[in-house]
């Protein structure tokens, strides 16, 4: 079964979520940290790190004894990673993604594959918790070949919690692409409202079914509760704004364990989520 | 022409909140929403629509069923799982590559244009304003910030204005870097937390590694005392200046919820602390760079 976290807008609190209900979940879960450009779940869990897997993606090198400069690679890519001038031909492997048009175009077998590194799969436990994440490489543009790469690591049959990215476009859809459920976080500012308007519009064209966390819940912000009874969203938790909960989260504690007033909230959270997730699987 | 952009790694702390700030303090600037799928500065600074364009980026393959013998070679060929039969496309996975167009035998897809967005150049109280909106679970963010920076530009010249102040997106990757590259200074907007201090050395060994000049502003930096005092000696071991501290302070959201800026909305210390930031990175922005 697996429960995304997603938001829209950033630091509404998808990895105060993920770490929490982990926490609180009875039994066996894994947790996979798929924002890989800011990892942050393993600053509060501490995992211990029993594995790194390199990820790569395939680019072209182009050997240039072979190359007539005819141009046809730099035609097919449509990402413009390769140019091609008479007597030169250049990649530039930041832009490539992948997708192997220009060697199917070359007549010539000019172009070899090399393998270029996007990033790093960590695997380990905390406590009872298995957990993943990707670490996207510094000045590396493209997440999802990352984040499928760290969704590959989950297993089937148990309770898997992913951490998606925030925003709305190609990192979060990869993220949340194929759960069975997907938490959507938010607070109750017009920002936060705003942002999860548009997620809500993405996870229901990616066709997960969902429900809202909303956080830092306090100052009625009705805009946002009007928009949830119109659209018949459900609420599934309310965590109040509390300048306690927010120095905890500064030092890296995980709220459940600080604030046992929460445990039973995160408890009840997950078991609600795995329900639904079982409801939409049949 | 010199240009401001606004980041954080971290999502939530306080990058919108503090570029309507700016807007307000500066005087001739044109602004620009670079955090293309999730923007929100439009929510305080209430834009005028002026002009809008449509945004294409990047194809979609469309199949003409009746040339299509369904032999699967589209399939096969295809790294992003995109095609589940040979007339059914995930355009959720595709990433518009044309792959499949450009060796189906029958030559029976085509690749369309994508149009992925909208580009809007409105007029707000402190000037001009570019800014966008992504199409639902469109890609190309990358491609849509450069557009809205090269507008930005082309209408600060026009207007005679000399700095453009931009609000980035979260992160590290393709929006963020397209955001940053070849721009006059990054300051990234931090807050004194175990995950705030992580992406924020993140997401200035990013600027590094792109030859942009950053600066660190510390948000909510009451919240931690010891993890703002951490924070600091990193931005020095780092050689980074660490321009500010602003408390945390509820007048962010309250200011929010009545569309202005906290500068606007408030006269008490946080929009002194705001004021002051807004000083030393105008010093920055004019000094030669290295």
């Amino acid at each position: 079964m697996f429960i995304s976290v997603a938001s829209g807008k950033g630091g509404t609190g998808k990895t105060t979520v993920a770490i929490n209900m982990a926490s609180a979940a009875e039994g066996p879960v894994q947790l996979l940290d798929c924002d890989v450009e800011e990892p942050n779940c393993h600053l509060f869990l501490s995992p211990v790190i029993a594995e790194r897997i390199p990820v790569t993606i395939e680019t072209p090198e182009i050997l240039l004894e072979k190359c007539t400069f005819c141009g046809k690679c730099s035609k097919a890519c449509r990402f413009n990673a390769i140019a091609v001038v008479p007597g030169n031909a250049m990649v530039f492997p930041e832009l490539c993604h992948g997708c192997s048009g220009c060697w199917l175009a070359c007549p010539e077998s000019a172009i070899c594959i090399r393998e270029r590194a996007v990033g790093v799969v960590e695997k380990g436990k905390a406590g009872k918790i298995d957990f993943v994440h990707g670490k996207l490489d510094v000045g590396v543009a493209l997440s999802p070949p990352l984040i499928k790469a760290v969704k590959r690591e989950s297993v089937m049959g148990g309770v898997t919690i992913i951490d998606a990215p925030p925003g709305a476009s190609c990192p979060m859809v990869a993220a949340v692409n194929c759960t069975d459920f997907c938490i959507l976080v938010t607070e109750p500012t017009p920002f936060g409202f705003h942002d999860l308007a548009i997620a809500v519009e993405t996870v229901r064209k990616i066709g997960v079914p969902f429900g809202v966390v909303i956080n830092r819940a306090g100052v009625r912000y009705e805009e946002l509760y009007d928009y949830l009874g119109k659209e018949q969203i459900e609420i599934l938790l309310e965590i109040p704004f509390e300048r306690k909960y927010a120095e905890s989260y500064s030092s890296g504690d995980i709220l459940v364990n600080v604030h046992p007033e929460l445990l039973p909230e995160f408890s009840d959270l997950i078991s609600n989520v795995m329900k639904r997730a079982a409801e939409s699987r049949r | 022409m010199r240009e401001l952009v606004v980041i954080s790694g971290k999502g939530g702390t306080g990058k919108t909140s503090i570029v309507a700030s700016f807007a307000a303090l500066s005087e001739n600037a044109v602004l620009a929403d670079c955090d293309v799928d999730a923007a929100d500065l439009h929510l305080v600074l209430s834009p005028s629509l002026m002009e809008k364009e449509i945004f294409r980026s990047g194809f979609k393959p469309v199949v003409d069923r009746l040339l299509c013998t369904e032999c699967g070679r589209c399939r096969e060929l295809c790294r992003f799982s995109a095609i589940e039969t040979p007339t059914a496309f995930n355009y959720l996975n595709c990433e518009g590559c044309g792959v499949c167009a450009d060796n189906c035998p029958q030559k029976a897809i085509i690749m369309e244009d994508n149009a992925c967005g909208e580009v809007f150049v409105s007029s707000t109280r402190f000037g001009i304003m570019v800014h966008a909106a992504l199409g639902i679970a469109e890609e190309n963010t990358g491609r849509l910030v450069t557009r809205v920076r090269k507008l930005a530009r082309e209408r600060a010249e026009a207007a005679g204005a000399s700095l453009i102040i931009a609000d980035g997106s979260p992160g590290i990757g393709c929006p963020v870097i397209a955001s940053i590259v070849d721009s006059t200074l990054a300051l990234v907007i931090s807050e004194p937390t175990v995950s705030g201090i992580h992406d924020t050395m993140r997401v200035i060994s990013l600027a590094k590694h792109f030859n942009v000049k950053a600066a660190v502003v510390i948000n909510k930096s009451d919240i931690n005392t010891a993890i703002a005092a951490a924070m600091k000696a990193m931005c020095r071991e780092n050689q980074i200046p660490c321009i500010g501290e602003i408390p945390f302070d509820q007048s962010f959201t309250e200011a929010m919820i009545h569309k202005k800026s906290v500068v606007e909305y408030q006269s008490g210390g946080i929009t002194e602390a705001l004021k002051n930031v807004w000083n030393t990175v105008k010093e920055m922005l004019e000094e030669k760079s290295v």
